[in-house]
């Protein structure tokens, strides 16, 4: 019987010829990433419960500050010290203020085929390179810090076969954001969502690292794409080789296959307080906003930044609004200020940040207060996501986020 | 026996912990903050032995494991659940915090019942009704079996 990428994945990482859908695998892992949303955690137990406490492979380790960066308090310096170092003390390689941790690891790390644990739930975005990302709470990621393994119950895969182009106006946040509303919170739980199909060609890949990171909203497990020249030019523009590129065979088993027109998909917004909750932006307009958010490991690439750019150029931040715009990284951060991008937002009025989690964790800057709604390309709009438990917040692309902004209300950027 | 504290479908990990207390350096000084969102009392009022009881997908979203660690930390017995969002499930067994699926006692209960939980028999007596649960993958049964992930390494490493 045929296999699945992930299945290709785990099989390799197994060390077996072939595996299927329900087995459970020990698995060798490549890369094993944490961010400061755990680790100072998964630090105390690895001092004070561990009988024997060593590292299994420390060119492996890969940590990262970005949900809180700079820290916002005293007790935030305190876990962030300890992780710092740790990390120095053990030569883990250390990122600190430079980015997003998706974002980084796929600027600097991930490589197709390879099988990566990271310690928060978004790590499904490295699909976009073709490896198998998954989330892994501290306990997961401490197991496999010592041993440099752990175990894997071989998820099934929905396939997406995506045909056409998207609209003018359209993105690829649009695309996912209304497959997770087709699908449900729960429509992929366990599984992988591999994306396939003649439209891949369309999609650049910070649109598909945008799809792959919000699959663990529908609750996948991973999410997989093929690995073509796309991919491959933007890992070798990186100096980086890959470690297996895989395909589904023909005759691997499907959970459940779909077939999706790109062209059929139109701007889109998740109402509050859950991602799949979607309808058409249009169907949206209207609500007055006090926030609006363009960053994140989701929406806060270059790519995304344009299209803000280009909206707000000339045009000013609505005065009730604050307009947070958040680059992924300081790769994106420096190629935007090359561009004038960065001029341009500050010009139209809009408080420009380090690149870090931001709002879209709600425990960083720019939180906000009860009663207050937030319109963000973040990843999550749950209750009191990203401040108050009586706010809201509404999810949408960086083009309508920004058309928001301007107006004060939600809007899309054809009515601007 | 136990109390029950019943939660809606969808229920994410932010709610059960919210991120502003994610960094506070141990979970003893996060987890009076449990389920604070969705009820400020929770906390308090939750005594050792009770029960979470939630719908389908409960523990959605972020991976924290400070989700079930507080809930643990509380004294919460076990989480039964119409389903759960796998990264919580696997969180759960790994500290050593029985995660139960049973699909008929989320609408066969109210808050503030009282319930019991037969781990090894695998079933809850409610009132005078008594409900099967779904059996633990074997990996997971061992872990749990054995307190949790880490005291299984420490048994592997020995």
């Amino acid at each position: 019987m045929g296999m699945t990428i992930a299945e290709k994945i785990i099989a390799a990482a197994a060390g077996v010829d072939s595996v299927k859908a329900g087995d459970i695998h020990t698995v060798e892992l490549d890369r094993l990433m944490s961010n400061d949303g755990t680790t100072h955690l998964t630090i105390d137990m690895y001092n004070n419960k561990l009988k024997n406490p060593h590292i299994a492979d420390v060119k492996k380790l890969v940590w990262i500050i970005d949900h809180n960066i700079p820290s916002d308090s005293p007790k935030t310096a305190a876990s962030h010290k300890k992780m710092r170092d740790f990390a120095r003390e053990h030569g883990i390689d250390f990122w600190e203020g430079k980015g997003v941790c998706h974002q980084i690891m796929m600027e600097n790390y991930v490589r197709p085929g390879e099988l990566i644990f990271g310690a928060d739930s978004h790590t499904c975005a490295y699909g976009a390179l073709g490896a198998f990302g998954t989330g892994v709470g501290c306990t997961d990621y401490l197991y496999a810090m010592v041993t440099g393994k752990s175990w894997l119950l071989v998820p099934e895969t929905i396939r997406f076969n995506l045909t056409g182009k998207l609209r003018e106006g359209v993105y690829a946040r649009d695309l996912i954001l209304t497959i997770i509303g087709k699908i449900g919170a729960a429509g992929a739980s366990y599984m992988a969502m591999e994306f396939v199909g003649d439209g891949m060609k369309n999609l650049t890949m910070d649109d598909r690292i945008s799809m792959c990171n919000l699959c663990v909203e529908a609750g996948a497990k991973t999410a997989l794409m093929e690995v073509d020249d796309i991919a491959l030019d933007y890992l070798h523009a990186r100096g980086r080789e890959p470690k297996h590129c895989f395909k589904s065979d023909e005759d691997a088993v499907f959970a459940a296959e779909y077939d999706i027109d790109l062209a059929t998909i139109e701007p889109i917004v998740a109402r509050p307080d859950f991602v799949d909750d979607v309808i058409p932006a249009k169907e949206a307009l209207g609500v007055k906003i006090d926030e609006a958010f363009l960053g994140s490991c989701n929406n806060g690439r270059l790519s995304d930044l344009r299209v803000g750019a280009d909206l707000i150029r000339g045009r000013k931040v609505h005065p009730l609004v604050r307009f947070l715009v958040v680059p992924a990284s300081n790769e994106v951060y420096e190629a935007a200020i090359k561009e004038g991008i960065i001029q341009t937002f500050m010009e139209a009025g809009a408080i420009v940040m380090n690149a870090n989690c931001s709002v879209c964790w709600g425990s960083c800057q720019g939180v906000i207060g009860a009663g207050e709604t937030l319109i963000s390309t973040g990843t999550r709009n749950f209750k009191g996501r990203a401040g108050h438990p009586d706010s809201k917040v509404y999810l949408a692309s960086a083009a309508t986020v920004t058309a928001s902004a301007i107006k004060g209300e939600i809007t899309t950027a054809d009515k601007l | 026996m136990g109390k029950v504290f019943k939660f809606h479908n969808d229920l994410d990990t932010d709610q059960i912990i919210a991120s502003q207390y994610l960094l506070l350096p141990t979970i003893d000084d996060m987890k009076s903050h449990a389920m604070e969102s969705q009820d400020p009392t929770f906390a308090e009022r939750v005594q050792p032995g009770d029960f979470v009881v939630g719908g389908s997908n409960f523990g959605c979203g972020s991976s924290r494991e400070q989700a079930p660690s507080v809930l643990k930390a509380l004294g919460v017995k076990a989480v039964i659940a119409k389903s759960f969002a796998r990264i919580f499930y696997r969180n759960s067994i790994n500290i050593g915090m029985p995660v139960i699926v049973c699909k008929e006692l989320y609408d066969a209960v109210e808050n503030g019942d009282d319930i019991e939980l037969d781990l090894l028999a695998g079933t809850i007596q409610a009132g005078d009704k008594t409900f099967a649960c779904t059996k633990l993958p074997e990996k997971m049964q061992e872990i749990l079996n054995q307190g949790g992930l880490i005291a299984s390494l420490n048994k592997e490493e020995a």
